[in-house]
This record gives structure tokens, sequence and C-alpha cells, in this order.
């Protein structure tokens, strides 16, 4: 097979799109488009061992972004539109000159990009951390010791950020405007259980509570953050302010394309999103048979996997193969401090939540998730085997009363 | 085959324990244990899946 594949983002998904696409036989061309100009690397260490200090970048690039696989990197080049009638992509490249490409097959791995406060653009000492240079760009203030950082969003990458400022001794306030830190995610009574990880680790924990303003001062005709403004009344002084409020869904370049858009791209239960189109990572919204009902998983795990399949959901549509269905477990983890927090399944943050073992009071834990008689999640707290072992009770199709009798019994 | 885990980089998630259980082993320690450095090459394909898995990278498979 010779045909011409673009994969439009060199991040987990679409290195592993790539990788996959070459391992299993595809002797054509591969354009990999990505508009970070950096090679291709691992996001987790941004919000971590990149921030602290203890990784240079050159650690965290991507094993398969180092093979010779071949590839045709257009590294700091956009998509900007995409044609699927005449199979046509826009590129353009870091000095704006724009091409177009043609592709027999592509993939859409083009991810998210961190949310903004509104009206902060251009405040000096206001930082995301979504790629390598927003994590070196704040590392470098980290660097010069501010007094308070301000962290707003207690999501896991507020809390990674929080946690990476913390073990370099700062004074930090998370700001967060839900009453519970990832309540919406793990639910009330596991959402308490992480802000008492925070605050154990010395943060001034601000719940259910918004940003009004971001407060500056001039100085050398620089604008420069000075306070944070919360909803509460309370003025917060701040050096540094970081934003973790979730991300936005890169799909302006396909608005218009015929793909259809719907909280991510819309795939069938095999990644494919039109013919000779697949989606993966951040990006691809599939339906879950295992979850009954669509899924957008950004999760590390996810790109990786679903990068993979949606590789191979292209060769089997060239070969007339029958597609594989893509409905992993959704896995991720969080590491905050000296814990690690991991997450197996999908649960609804009003799902039932039982601890099977250990205790939250020590921070070392596992609960188990149920809808009904349904096993939803499985999370643990420094309890890496069992997420692990018990994980494996959603291919068994254990009911979840016999899943929290097999968890307490591990 | 022989596997080489670098214990600087793991971190103990335990991904590659779920997928070849007879060759990785987290215990209760939270440390990862190698049950056998010497898979046979039959369990090449779930050797190579821990590699691409691991969070931390901090899998390798040597040829010796």
């Amino acid at each position: 097979m010779t045909s011409t594949t673009v994969i439009v983002g060199a991040s987990l998904a679409g290195i592993n799109a790539a990788r996959t696409l070459r391992l299993q036989g595809q002797l054509g061309p591969i354009l990999v488009v990505d508009a970070d100009p950096e090679r291709p690397y691992d996001r987790p260490p941004l919000s971590k061992q990149i921030l602290t200090g203890e990784w240079e970048p050159e650690k965290i690039l991507l094993p398969a972004g180092k093979e010779d696989l071949n590839l045709d990197f257009r590294l700091g080049t956009r998509a900007k539109a995409l044609d699927l009638a005449a199979r046509q992509i826009v590129l353009e490249d870091p000095t704006g000159a724009t091409e177009s490409a043609s592709f027999d097959a592509l993939v859409i791995a083009t991810g998210a990009s961190a949310r903004r406060l509104p009206e902060t653009a251009g405040i000096a000492g206001v930082h995301v951390v979504r790629t390598l240079a927003d994590s070196l760009a704040l590392r470098a203030e980290l660097d010069a010791g501010p007094s308070r950082v301000v962290v707003i969003g207690a999501g896991f990458i507020g809390a990674e950020v929080a946690s990476s400022c913390r073990k370099r001794g700062l004074d930090v306030t998370l700001v967060e405007a839900l009453p519970l830190p990832l309540e919406r995610i793990l639910g009330a009574e596991m959402g308490q259980v992480c802000a008492q990880v925070h605050i154990e680790n010395g943060v001034d924990l601000r719940l259910g509570t918004g940003v009004l303003q971001i407060e500056t001062s001039a100085a050398d005709g620089i604008e420069r953050v000075r306070a944070v403004v919360l909803s509460d009344g309370t003025t917060v002084p701040a050096d540094v302010v970081v934003v973790g409020i979730g991300v936005t869904l890169n799909t302006e370049w396909l608005e218009g394309s015929g793909i259809t858009l719907d909280d991510g791209v819309a795939c069938d239960n095999t990644l494919l999103a039109a013919p000779g189109v697949v989606a993966a990572g951040d990006i691809a919204r599939y339906p879950s048979a295992r979850f009954g009902r669509t899924l957008r998983v950004e999760h590390w795990e996810t790109a990786i996997a679903g990068g993979e399949a949606a590789a191979r959901r292209l060769l089997a549509e060239a070969s007339g193969e029958t597609p594989t269905v893509f409905d992993p477990i959704p896995w991720f983890w969080s590491d905050q401090y000296d814990r690690k927090i991991q997450l197996a399944g999908r649960p609804m943050p009003t799902d039932e939540c039982r601890i099977v073992h250990g205790s939250t009071a020590e921070f070392r834990f596992v609960s188990l998730y149920g809808n009904g008689d349904r096993l939803t999640g499985v999370l643990g707290m420094n309890r890496p085997r069992h997420v692990v072992q018990l994980r494996a009770l959603f291919d068994e199709g254990v009911s979840f009363s016999d899943a929290c009798e097999r968890a307490e019994a591990l | 085959m022989r596997i080489v885990v670098d214990f600087d980089l793991c971190e103990s998630n335990a991904v590659c324990m779920g997928i070849a259980p007879e060759i990785f082993e987290v215990r209760d320690d939270d440390f990862l244990y190698v049950l056998n450095e010497n898979p046979p090459e039959s369990m090449r394909a779930k050797m190579e899946e821990s590699v691409q898995r691991c969070p931390k990278q901090a899998i390798s498979i040597a040829e010796d």
C-alpha cells in the first residue's frame, strides 16, 4: 500500500498512529503535522518533573518520535482547513505561508488547548500548562522564587501544579469554583479526600470560590499580575498565577469540513469519522458499549491505545478486514505530593462509592463505584496493585456487589 | 530477550502488571518486582506492549 497518510497532531495519539501504520506495513508517505514546534514529547511530566526542575526537556521526548520510522514531520505547522470531498488539507507553516496537501487517509489528533481566563492575555505572570513551552515559561518564574503562587482550578493539572510548587517550597493558594475538587469526576466523598490531601500538604485551599479579576501593576511598560480577586470578596496577593480550568478542543480547522463535531470528532465504535478518516486522543468521541454512552477520554493511555486503534482501523479499511471495536477501560494516574491517585473506569459523580480497602484517613485506600449493580469505577490512592487487579473485573463482567466482595478479599 | 527496568524511573503505576502479571508484580510495598527477567519468546508482544504503555518509559527489552 503506497497511499499518502496525513496525521494531524504529533503528540501521543498521532505519533502512535504513525508508528503503528509503519510497523504494520504502511509503505507510503506519512506526513505528521503539529502546530507545536517541538519534537514529540510526553505531557504528564509538564506539571510534575519539568516544573520541579527534576527533569530537562530531553528526557520527555517520546520514544516513537525518536525511532526511525521514515515520517515526514512538519512541526510548527498548523492545520487550517480540511476539504473532505477533495481529500485535501490546508497547512500553515511557521512563516504564515499556506499550502495544500493531498491525502488518501487522515488521522485527526489535534487534541486540545488550555482554556485561559478572559482578559488575561499579555499579563506577565499568568500561565497555563499544556505545552512544553508553557511549562518551561512557568518553571522560569518559579525559579525566581515567587512569594506566592495562586493556582486557579483544582482539577488534575491544578492539583499537580500546586503539588510541584509545594515541592519547591513555595506558598500556594489553590482556588476552585466548585464546592470540592474533582467532584465531577470522583464524586463528593472522594473529592473531600482530595481536598484534605491539599490541606495536609500546606496548601491554602479556597473552595466554592470563583475568580472575579486579576489585579495587575505596571512597571517598565510591562503589565504584571499582582493579586487575584476572588468572588468571596477576598484578595490573594500573587506573583505567579497558574490557570488550570480545562481545555478547548482544537476542532476549529474542521468546521464546515463535513466531519461531524459533537464535543469532539464524532466517530463510530472503531474511531472512524468518515471514509478514510479516523480520530484519536483527546479529540475523539466514540460510543462505548461498556459504559452505555459516548465517551471522549482525555487520558494518556487512551491516547496511545486510540492512536494504535485508529491506525489499525485505516489498515482494516484498506485491506477489507473486519475492523476492531474500540472500547478500552479508561485509566489514568495523577501524582500529587506523595500520593498516587489512579482511576480505572468512568464513574458518574452520582454513582455509589464504597471504600473496600484501606482508609481515607491514611490516604491509602481503594474505593469502587457502582451504578445499580454495574461496576463503573475503581479508584485507588497509593494502591496501584489493587487498581490494576480490580481493573480486570470490568472485562469479567463482575457485578458491583461481587466486585466489592472480591476487592475486600484482595 | 531480557527485561530491564530502570528502577530510578519506575513509580509503580502497575500498568505492566496489568499486561503481564506473570512477569511484573507490584507488591503491597508499592514496589515493582520482575518475576522473570528472561520471559519466553512467546511473550514478546506483551513485553513490547509493557514497554510502550509504561507511563515512565522505565521498561526496555535487551537482546543478549
